[in-house]
């Protein structure tokens, strides 16, 4: 699924994460790089160097937008001004798509910042979902929910995660950016296979792939995005591009950040996988 | 049990104070255990019980807000000193977590609070609310709305009696009983030659701190947190000059912005007028000005 109504029928190839140590050596080499990937909320601000840099990149280059903090799970309303702000900065950047967290992160105005894990539970589908049309609505670009990380799993759940996911994108008629690294680490931390649930997405629904690292501790695994890509979370990223064919993928590298050349060499890794689905789909 | 009533419950316990060695704390925030309370909702594993599974995000909530405020003002960590800016840190963040969905406002209200809290901060406390005063512009000034600039023609235009100026509105005035500019930009040039440098060159520059931070004598000074180029700037400016931009600031007009500038000045009646034309030089040259009301011009 290259191009669909999820990612505005485009044909993104490999993009990795627009991070401030790397501004310099994009501005002045002007790397070839097939898209960047920005967090919305680092330029949903007023003014000053960041939207600076940011139109200077959009000179140059494809930017895909990237929210933390829209907490479409949360039970609470959606916050007008978040709203607001992001809907001028989709303006300035002209993503083709929008993507931000399966999950919740505030409570009645406090915001702990975190990507917190959902109750699978119907009555959260049903208001996840409702939240996403929202924003579709509001922002007018296709909007496209991430898979979390996650370390916790709540008694009244009443599904599994990919049951929940592809219970939310259908009320919701949304896209889904599959996160690969989380489906391993949720696999890890919460014993399941994580073939399971790669063989359960929705493939006609997936806009884009998130690859990443991750840190292992003794009894659990982070999500950190401060490592390269380890072989087991390649192989789930082979079969999802198996299943749903050249998808835009995007290499997340947010602690201890590297060269750029690091960076993009690590992301540029998936074309291996991606030229296999163009061979395959070619014979 | 509901959405919301879960989100409350997990929110409530993920932003509990963590212990002092960091671990998620017996007690429940409305009494009881924290064991009970956390296996009444989250599943356990065969690793991990649901108290410890809980754990993992309350600590990353407060490593989190920690590293992100402690990010923002390296100035109030070397004025308090590690463990007083670490209890006031935590302290902050109890009475004011975040309300935005950005860090970057995480220390918005920290001068009020400082204010009230005054008891925490010992005998250096005006000197630590200079300091979060000047950080906190700094914060706002990095990225704040710049509107397009006025022009000194425009300025000549107008009627002074009529004209109400608009200050830029990432632009912050302030008037600060130490020189707390010096200080921060100290501290900036030793957080950046402590990135490169060995454990024995930090304990020696953190003891330098200690020392600029004790000798630092008050001394009343002005202050305008700008933009020149995307880069923010601390101007130190005349008593007169605050005063005039502060004025204006406040919405007064330009006549009675410069009423307010000359009262116990030291500046004799002959050489006002050309200081004033000398300050609106640069203010205006800086582009500090961004507006005139429609009904100010002749």
């Amino acid at each position: 699924m290259p191009a669909n109504r999820f990612n505005n029928f485009t044909n993104y190839g490999i993009g990795i994460g627009l991070r401030a140590p790397h501004y310099h050596h994009i501005l002045t080499r002007k790397p070839v790089v097939d898209w960047f990937e920005i967090i919305s909320e680092n330029y949903m601000i007023d003014g000053g160097r960041p939207l600076r840099i940011l139109d200077q990149i959009l000179d140059q280059y494809k930017v895909v937008q990237h929210g933390v903090s829209m907490y479409f799970g949360s039970a609470e309303k959606l916050n007008r001004e978040h709203l607001r702000r992001l809907k001028a900065l989709v303006k300035r950047t002209k993503t083709p798509w929008l993507s931000d967290h399966l999950c919740w992160g505030s409570v009645d105005g406090r915001y702990t910042h975190d990507l917190l894990p959902m109750p699978y539970t119907f009555e959260a589908a049903r208001v996840t979902a409702q939240k996403i049309r929202e924003v579709q609505d509001f922002v007018e670009v296709p909007v496209v929910v991430e898979n979390v990380s996650s370390y916790a799993e709540f008694h009244v759940s009443e599904m599994t995660e990919w049951e929940f996911l592809n219970e939310v994108v259908e009320r919701a008629d949304c896209g889904i950016l599959l996160d690969v690294n989380n489906i391993y680490v949720s696999s890890q931390n919460h014993s399941f296979n994580p073939f399971d649930y790669v063989n359960s997405v929705p493939a006609e629904r997936v806009a884009q792939i998130h690859i990443a690292g991750h840190s292992k501790y003794r009894k659990y695994i982070l999500d950190t995005h401060d490592h390269p890509v380890i072989d087991p979370v390649w192989k789930i990223y082979a079969r999802a591009i198996e299943r749903v064919g050249h998808t835009a993928t995007l290499l997340e590298w947010d602690d201890s950040i590297p060269s750029f050349d690091e960076v993009h060499d690590e992301a540029l890794k998936a074309n291996k996988f991606l030229a296999s689905a163009v061979l395959k789909k070619a014979g | 049990m509901k959405l919301a009533a879960i989100q409350r419950r997990m929110a409530r316990a993920v932003m509990t104070p963590l212990t002092r060695d960091e671990r998620m704390r017996p007690n429940a925030p409305g009494g009881g255990s924290m064991r009970a309370e956390a296996a009444k909702f989250i599943k356990p594993n065969d690793r991990l019980t649901s108290f410890e599974r809980l754990e993992i995000y309350n600590r990353q909530y407060w490593f989190r807000v920690l590293s992100g405020f402690a990010e923002d003002f390296p100035g109030l960590r070397a004025v308090l000193g590690e463990r007083k800016f670490d209890a006031v840190s935590k302290a902050y963040l109890i009475d004011c977590p975040s309300e935005s969905f950005t860090l970057r406002n995480l220390g918005a209200r920290l001068e009020g609070w400082l204010r009230k809290h005054t008891a925490m901060l010992g005998d250096r406390a005006a000197l630590a609310v200079d300091m979060a005063r000047l950080e906190w512009a700094d914060i706002d000034a990095f990225d704040g709305l710049a509107e397009p600039g006025l022009k000194q023609a425009d300025l000549a235009k107008a009627d002074p009696s009529k004209l109400r100026l608009k200050v830029q509105p990432y632009i912050h005035l302030l008037d600060l009983r130490y020189p707390v500019d010096d200080l921060l930009i100290e501290v900036r040039k030793d957080m950046d030659e402590l990135n490169v440098a060995s454990n024995a060159f930090s304990e020696r520059q953190k003891k330098k701190r200690v020392r600029q931070v004790a000798a630092l004598k008050p001394a009343e000074i002005f202050l305008c947190v700008h933009r020149v180029d995307e880069e923010v700037y601390f101007r130190r400016l005349e008593r007169e000059e605050y005063a005039i931009l502060a004025a204006i600031a406040a919405g007064k007009t330009l006549a009675k912005a410069l009423d307010t500038a000359w009262t116990g000045t030291k500046i004799s009646p002959a050489d006002q007028r050309a200081h004033v034309q000398q300050w609106f030089q640069t203010w205006s040259s800086l582009g500090w000005f961004c507006h005139i009301d429609k009904n100010s011009k002749k």
